[in-house]
């Protein structure tokens, strides 16, 4: 039915005969997606194959649709067309395999729980529908939020925490859900720069781990710094791969079109970074 | 007053509807949509009617099946309305419910004619009724509404206990819910038709007005009061009962009190009022939202403001060579615009401190200690003023006012900070001293 209210829908592959071109083993695949609000397109075209097992950062200006090109893989918003694949297969499939961590602003902090159940939240997959949180997610819990330096906190109310230290909550929540993909929309936006890079050493040490690690990014100072693999992002696709070979002057100019002080910036980030 | 057993079945019965609504009540104050319980208590009115002319009979079954139908139906049409209209949530349900709510109006007021189905019954209900229609349960006669409300208590009780770290998520953080496999959009239905079937089973009993009341009430007061979701829930159904008990008797006492002696007023009206008077006690009361707290609060940091800013008068007033300067409460009034009651209590609170030492004579005079702090405080004050001066740009006479406010909430490592950005300036951009530490 929804999709009558799309005329831009583009017919879907069948998917037969894709297998080939598309490594069954990458963690996140996606064919040919294209999502619409009210009728007016968001992401176009979107064609991907990530690596396993890199950092990988999400670039683009406001309203790029960078939000939208992680929840749509998470199947929060729905497609026009498209095929998202995980490890080859669909999404539904592999839901634990995959965690989220959403901007910190999408939840009501002044919710009566504390940081430990916030925590536990990421283990409520597991442990399945109707049953308590028990004793061993309590622990797994705990050493998740210890992972992060906020054991001190576990049973503070999450309105009691500072921006950055319900950043950390929330990324110990992930930790907790142990998946092996991670979508992560804007952990390091409004966090301190001490938060700032522990939360960075802190992804590099999944990476490290073999997970793979999504996370949307604004400030292009520090791309080159923190990400081994990028997409930027603005509607379609504008470049995606390694670091050093798409985080270019020109690809920025692509990507962020009229916007001159961001190309300022990102210039001034290409001199420092030397690329 | 005559208290019988009429009045025994009316406040169970009016506690069970309570307690139902009060649970489902937590959910949606959390969910931040407490008028869906107020729309769906109006819009399941339909759904009652329809039931009612399809079979023709006023069975609890099809009138149920028929409200929660429609009560379903409303929160999705708002959802789509809200969706595919692109208005406000509140609106869309506005929309809805009235439409639906005018619509049972005219079939019921059309159906009147043949039957009793009265339009004031649906708000106020008929709990002073409760007792007269009764049925046998394991050989006692109890009212057929206490049945199907304790049925209905029972459902909610049981449907929250298991699913509640599933209402618990989709509540809080509805996306990653619905990632880790609990479907937020399923929750949330699933919390409407709990708030149908529960609106529908009190309806004629305690009437919508009541139903609103409760749904909204004791969730609202009780998030006042605690940071804790157990706890939360525990004393929404806390105040559930006390709404009952004391509406109840409040509607058999409170007519009196205005000369109408030997008459009772409607339980069910009372006890929305009680709810409403202890949520007005919560708003004022409560430990952690409360205007009380709020009040005092703000209270302690002004006066702990005060005590800095004479701290630092006697500091300046040392400065300019006043030898062993003494303060009396009067003269704060002229330096600082300060009412008596305030500079008595802050001196006499200095001295408690030790910073202050009181003379015989009544006038104060500074400890070492206070001397100290005072400096720290003067220290800050000059630090901000070269630091706004410097980084800022401001000129030397924008700066005092600032300054003036950033001192008190200055601290060691602030200090420092300020210290490195200043190069560790000896004057402030008057030309006076910093103080050393």
């Amino acid at each position: 039915m929804k999709k009558m209210l799309f005329p831009l829908r583009r017919t879907i592959d069948s998917g037969e005969g894709l297998g080939a071109e598309h490594p069954a083993s990458a963690p996140v695949s996606i064919d040919d997606m294209t999502v619409a609000y009210h009728r007016r397109p968001v992401l176009w075209d979107i064609e991907y194959d990530s690596p396993e097992g890199e950092l990988i950062g999400i670039v683009g200006p406001n309203g790029a649709g960078k939000s939208t090109l992680i929840k749509a893989i998470m199947d929060l918003v729905p497609m026009a067309a498209g095929r998202v694949r995980i490890y080859g297969e669909p999404y539904t499939r592999h839901r634990r395999l995959v965690g989220y961590v959403p901007q910190r602003e999408s939840v009501d902090w002044d919710f009566p729980v504390n940081a430990l159940d916030v925590v536990a939240m990421g283990r409520y997959g597991e442990i399945g529908w109707c049953r308590r949180v028990s004793r061993s997610h309590k622990d797994a819990s705990m050493a998740a939020l210890d992972r992060v330096g906020m054991a001190d906190y576990a049973r503070r109310q999450i309105s009691q925490l500072s921006g950055g230290q319900q950043q950390r909550v929330f990324l110990a929540r992930a930790l907790a859900q142990d998946a092996k993909i991670y979508f992560m929309d804007e952990p390091l936006a409004g966090v301190d720069a001490a938060t700032e890079q522990a939360i960075i050493a802190l992804l590099q040490d999944l990476i490290t781990g073999g997970k793979t690690v999504f996370v949307v990014h604004h400030d292009l100072q520090t791309v080159a710094d923190y990400f081994s693999h990028l997409i930027l992002l603005n509607m379609r696709i504008v470049a995606s791969g390694p670091t050093r070979e798409v985080f270019t002057e020109e690809n920025l100019r692509k990507t962020y079109g009229g916007k001159l002080q961001l190309l300022d910036e990102a210039s001034q980030a290409l001199a420092r970074g030397g690329i | 007053m005559n208290w019988m057993m009429i009045d025994t079945w009316t406040v169970i019965a009016g506690m069970l509807s309570a307690l139902s609504c009060a649970l489902l009540g937590n959910f949606l104050v959390l969910r931040r949509m407490s008028l869906m319980g107020d729309a769906i208590s109006h819009a399941v009115l339909p759904g009652l009617a329809i039931a009612f002319f399809v079979t023709g009979t006023r069975d609890s079954f099809p009138m149920f099946l028929g409200a929660s139908v429609v009560g379903v139906a409303t929160a999705v049409f708002t959802q789509w309305i809200s969706h595919f209209g692109k208005v406000e949530e509140g609106a869309a349900m506005g929309v809805v419910f009235t439409t639906l709510f005018a619509i049972g109006l005219i079939l019921i007021v059309h159906a009147a004619d043949h039957v009793d189905l009265d339009p004031g019954c649906v708000l106020y209900g008929t709990l002073a009724l409760t007792p007269l229609n009764t049925t046998t349960v394991w050989g006692f006669d109890v009212p057929r509404v206490v049945v199907s409300l304790g049925a209905v208590l029972a459902l909610n009780a049981i449907t929250l206990s298991l699913l509640y770290k599933e209402f618990k998520i989709s509540a809080f953080d509805p996306d990653l819910s619905t990632t880790l496999g609990i479907h937020s959009g399923l929750m949330h239905y699933l919390l409407m038709g709990l708030v149908a079937v529960t609106t529908v089973a009190s309806f004629e009993s305690v009437g919508s007005i009541l139903v609103i009341a409760m749904l909204i009430v004791p969730g609202a007061a009780a998030f006042m009061f605690t940071d804790r979701l157990p706890v939360m829930i525990g004393l929404s159904l806390v105040i559930a009962v006390l709404c009952a008990g004391f509406g109840h008797l409040g509607a058999i006492v409170v007519p009196g009190w205005f000369g109408f002696e030997g008459t009772s007023t409607s339980s069910a009206g009372m006890m929305a009022v009680v709810a409403g008077l202890i949520f007005v006690v919560a708003v004022v009361a409560a430990p952690r939202y409360g205007i009380v707290t709020k009040f005092v609060h703000r209270w302690q940091i002004s006066m702990t403001i005060l005590r800095e800013d004479i701290l630092g008068l006697i500091y300046r007033l040392e400065e300019h060579d006043v030898t062993g300067p003494t303060v009396v409460p009067g003269m704060l009034k002229d330096a600082m615009g300060v009412n008596q009651l305030y500079s008595k209590f802050s001196l006499w609170s200095l001295a408690r401190a030790g910073q202050l030492r009181r003379k015989d004579d009544g006038a104060y005079r500074i400890t070492s200690d206070g001397r100290d702090s005072a400096r720290l405080l003067v220290r800050s004050h000059r630090l901000w003023e070269t630091y706004l001066h410097h980084h800022l740009h401001l000129a030397p006479d924008h700066v005092h006012p600032t300054a003036e406010q950033l001192e008190h909430i200055t601290d060691a490592r602030m200090r420092e900070e300020l210290e490195v950005d200043t190069d560790q300036p000896s004057k402030d951009p008057h030309g006076r001293e910093i103080p050393r530490t």
